[in-house]
């Protein structure tokens, strides 16, 4: 069996407050393989946000361990993580963050601007991932120019142009009306399916968990579920 | 990379950065402009020192005790000095020229116009040593010393106002004090003095024609005048004199020098080195502007890393590495106080010329303030750009994205 592209065991994540502390992740243990969509389901508080963080390196666990495609990257020095999510992480953020006042084009070349890659292969790439999910005619526009879903797929393009091992989604849906969710789900769903993308959706949509192939359900810093095909009975049980 | 990033940052908020820019602009440009100033004032003083003739001697008589030690005259209170020392001192090697010197206010009059001004009494070479031609006419000559001749030559002042129709004064007679005397000459004007004297208000005669007609002191002089060969020989000239001067009045230590000797060079030395620290304290005073603008940057700088939060947090999340944002912000603010600086070196260009035209101020700039200032806006920027870039640097990415 080959490598899974994420591999936690035991993952803890505590908050300091003083005297007392918050558990946000108690022991969670998962696997992704390659060419997995995972949806990660919870209410707000259940831990899917810091789950979602410490996979994409932006946050550290409290204890436990983390394999990405295969390296342990529990413990990294800040420069090494910020040189994994460079290479080989995607993001994908509720609230698209563009660049303001950049074009499309320029906000899809920057993460191959810190990659260090060459000015005509940044710009050969950077418009065909804009290509990819058919925004290519808004490649010079800047943010203020463009609509919700127009930015969220100059987004998504952003997050595919290092050929990411995962691409990570933070409530990609949550800014936009149900029309333009539609279309960015679908994206995703052919992303998948056509260029083997793998894809973790953070949401608390049940709509947007159902484009997954597998639904993971946090509640308390714990896995309540975690099935190959989202069930409504189970997002149900956990009050949503 | 990190200066693409900087510029264009920078470039995507133009007027905040020329806002920005426009505290070390003007800091620049206040040091250029007070730096010119006052290096003017400081060359117009070396100039009018120059006029004064810098490689010249002059030789008063001493301090006298009168009044059994009760009353002590300044310099200049004894009458020791004679032409003849003046003619001893003129055989020394490295003179180029002697001239005695008596001095007084006379009342000049001419047909119905009258003038007070100051009349001095020289030898021909007066007009060497003092750097000073003739305008029209001629100056007298050694004979007219010898003969105590009746001749003046005046200075533009005297002339315009003795003769205000304009007509030509050679050839008039002047009456000094029921003396008359017959114009020979004009002089070139010559200016004020850096004392604000007005120097063309004079009239000069054969020393000779002074003491014996107008004073009627007729063995000593009030001063001689000496101009060296070469500048840099007038201290050990000094000395010359010293040694020629007590021999020739057979003063014999303890007993003290009764004529002093003074150099204006050192006087010109004095002048320019107060010039040089006014013109120091002026440029302190344009530096406090210049870190005065460097606190301005480091102002916007924390309010962009503030404002700009979020892309920082991004910038992370894609793979900016921490001390790349370090540089990133730490580039913008060089970037902004040195191209201030140069700006700032253009307006203070434009500022000189300015004050030059309007204020007829003498204004030099010299080249090394222009590389000064513009270094000094550069450490502005790296000073007050640090703390602001390195708070940028320690934001963590979690935080930067969720701040709204």
């Amino acid at each position: 069996m080959a490598t899974p592209i994420v591999d936690v065991r035991n993952l803890c994540k505590y908050y300091e407050h003083g005297e007392s502390s918050t558990v946000a992740l108690d022991g969670v243990t998962l696997q992704i393989e390659a060419g997995d969509f995972v949806a990660v389901a919870g209410p707000s508080g259940s831990g899917k946000s810091t789950f979602m963080h410490i996979i994409g390196l932006l946050d550290e666990p409290s204890s436990g361990q983390y394999f990405l495609e295969g390296q342990d990257v529990s413990s990294l020095s800040d420069d090494a993580r910020a040189d994994i999510r460079s290479r080989r992480l995607g993001f994908v953020f509720q609230s698209y963050n563009l660049l303001a006042r950049t074009s499309a084009l320029e906000n899809v070349e920057l993460p191959m601007l810190y990659a260090g890659i060459g000015s005509a292969e940044r710009h050969r790439q950077a418009l065909e991932e804009l290509r990819v999910v058919g925004v290519e005619d808004v490649a010079s526009h800047s943010s203020n120019q463009m609509s919700g879903g127009q930015q969220q797929r100059v987004a998504i393009a952003r997050s595919l142009v290092n050929n990411p091992a995962l691409v990570l989604a933070d409530e990609p849906t949550g800014a936009l009306d149900t029309k333009s969710s539609k279309e960015i789900m679908q994206i995703f769903t052919r992303l998948n399916e056509e260029r083997g993308v793998t894809i973790l959706v953070v949401t608390h949509e049940p709509s947007v968990a159902a484009y997954a192939k597998r639904v993971i359900t946090f509640r308390d810093g714990r896995v309540i579920a975690d099935g190959s095909h989202a069930k409504t009975e189970d997002l149900e049980t956990v009050g949503l | 990379m990190t200066l693409r990033l900087a510029l264009t940052a920078l470039l995507r908020n133009r007027t905040r950065s020329l806002l920005t820019m426009l505290g070390v602009i003007i800091g620049v440009a206040a040091v250029i402009v007070t730096v010119a100033i006052g290096a003017g004032a400081r060359a117009s003083i070396q100039t009018q020192i120059n006029a004064l003739g810098s490689n010249m001697l002059v030789v008063i008589p001493g301090s006298i005790t009168m009044q059994g030690g009760a009353v002590r005259t300044g310099f200049g209170g004894s009458s020791t000095l004679t032409p003849a020392d003046g003619l001893a001192i003129a055989s020394l090697p490295g003179v180029a020229a002697v001239s005695p010197a008596v001095g007084l206010r006379v009342q000049a009059v001419a047909g119905a116009n009258n003038w007070q001004t100051q009349l001095s009494g020289v030898a021909p070479t007066y007009t060497f040593i003092r750097g000073w031609p003739i305008d029209k006419g001629m100056f007298f000559s050694q004979n007219d010393v010898i003969s105590a001749a009746k001749v003046c030559v005046l200075g533009q002042t005297v002339a315009r106002n003795l003769f205000p129709d304009g007509s030509s004064p050679i050839g008039k007679t002047v009456i000094m004090r029921g003396v008359p005397f017959i114009v020979i000459g004009t002089l070139t004007p010559k200016g004020q003095s850096g004392l604000g004297q007005d120097q063309d208000d004079a009239i000069l005669v054969p020393y000779t024609s002074a003491m014996q007609r107008l004073t009627g002191q007729t063995t000593y002089v009030q001063m001689l005048m000496v101009s060296a060969n070469d500048p840099k020989q007038i201290s050990m000239l000094e000395n010359e004199i010293n040694v020629l001067l007590a021999q020739r009045h057979r003063i014999v230590p303890p007993a003290q020098n009764d004529f002093s000797v003074s150099n204006l060079a050192d006087i010109a030395a004095a002048a320019s080195s107060t010039g040089a620290v006014m013109e120091l304290l002026l440029a302190g005073v344009a530096a406090v502007s210049l870190v005065v603008g460097g606190i301005g940057i480091m102002n916007i700088m924390l309010v962009s890393v503030t404002e700009r939060t979020r892309e920082i947090g991004l910038r992370r999340a894609v793979g900016a590495r921490a001390g790349l944002i370090l540089r990133q912000f730490l580039t913008e603010s060089i970037v902004l106080s040195t191209l201030g600086g140069l700006l700032g070196v253009i307006a203070g260009l434009v500022g000189t010329q300015l004050v030059a035209a309007l204020a007829k101020w003498p204004m030099t700039i010299p080249p090394e303030w222009i590389i000064i200032s513009v270094l000094f806006a550069s450490l502005v920027g790296v000073f007050f750009g640090y703390y602001p870039a390195r708070k940028a640097s320690m934001l963590r990415p979690i935080e930067a994205l969720r701040f709204e």
